[in-house]
């Protein structure tokens, strides 16, 4: 692998195996497209059905939904700050916005299983109606991402503790934030077409 | 490629992609909740800004265009995207707008 190391590129694009790694995300990213599309089609379809259970009107919180936003915004804004550094070799610099992108996630999490029990007290629960059901399984399904995503990026940072940084960890990092701004791509819908449009009164 | 990636000092991009964001975040907000458009108008408005801003996350911060495969992952990503419209028009179509009597 060590044998045609391209040193004028990034440190991740620099062998064969690690541009090949990167094009293959990108084709998994193409088929979570398809995968949220499926569930947003879902939603789109049975969103209005409410069976006599509380509406979007009755549950959505606009304050809490723009924290949600803003924080996942930044944080993708963060991670590629982490980016940024880590082509200009700098080990600490990246750890250090990585570190900050992982509390933004956390804290996102925390704001989203706060909303979820709240609805489930409140009696929203995925069994209670098919816009419930297709909003849980949407928005739970973006939640569970967010989760591995949060996951995935302590090993990675145990990986750049322990290796340091090179081709084969900064590809890996440079994965991991692929990942993380596809997860803020899939929020700015979910924000749009179920938060926004389901408060427009 | 090698050209931008040492020689910044300043992550501009980064920034100019995150106030846009925000911006068109904000924006997004003040048409769905502030205004008396239609709330067919108001969802194709928002839609765009969210076109928009994935726009800007894929290109300011995936660099999506990046690297000997740029011109591959830029089509497989616009292939999905364009099957993902298809699937969620198509679906919401089909099954929403009269053409079913269930």
């Amino acid at each position: 692998m060590s044998a045609n190391v391209d040193t004028s590129l990034p440190l991740e694009y620099q062998t064969e195996q690690s541009r090949l790694n990167i094009l293959g995300f990108w084709i998994f990213l193409g088929a979570e497209v398809i995968l949220f599309a499926t569930l947003f089609s879902v939603y789109g379809v049975l969103g209005n059905r409410h069976a006599g259970g509380p509406t979007q009107q009755d549950l959505f919180v606009f304050k809490d939904a723009m924290i949600m936003t803003l924080i996942l915004l930044t944080s993708s804004f963060t991670c590629g700050l982490a980016i940024f550094e880590m082509r200009r070799h700098n080990k600490k610099g990246l750890l250090a916005w990585l570190v900050v992108t992982l509390l933004l996630g956390a804290s996102f999490l925390f704001l989203e299983i706060n909303e979820f029990t709240h609805y489930v007290h409140e009696g929203a629960t995925m069994q209670t109606s098919a816009f419930l059901s297709s909003f849980f399984v949407l928005v739970g399904t973006h939640g569970l991402h967010v989760t591995m995503g949060i996951g995935w990026a302590i090993l990675i940072i145990i990986q750049l503790l322990t290796r340091g940084l090179t081709p084969v960890t900064a590809r890996k990092t440079f994965i991991i934030g692929l990942y993380w701004h596809f997860l803020d791509v899939v929020w700015i819908f979910v924000f749009t077409f179920v938060y926004l449009a389901g408060m427009v009164s | 490629m090698a050209n931008h990636t040492n020689s910044h000092k300043f992550p501009v991009h980064h920034i100019i992609g995150f106030i846009s964001s925000l911006a068109l975040t904000f924006f997004a907000v003040w048409v769905a909740l502030k205004t008396n458009l239609s709330f067919k108008m108001i969802l194709f408005i928002i839609g765009g800004l969210a076109i928009i801003q994935a726009t800007l996350q894929l290109s300011m911060f995936m660099h999506l265009n990046e690297g000997d495969d740029g011109k591959v992952q830029t089509i497989n990503i616009i292939y999905a995207i364009f099957t993902a419209v298809v699937i969620v028009a198509g679906s919401i179509w089909v099954l929403s707008s009269g053409h079913t009597h269930l």
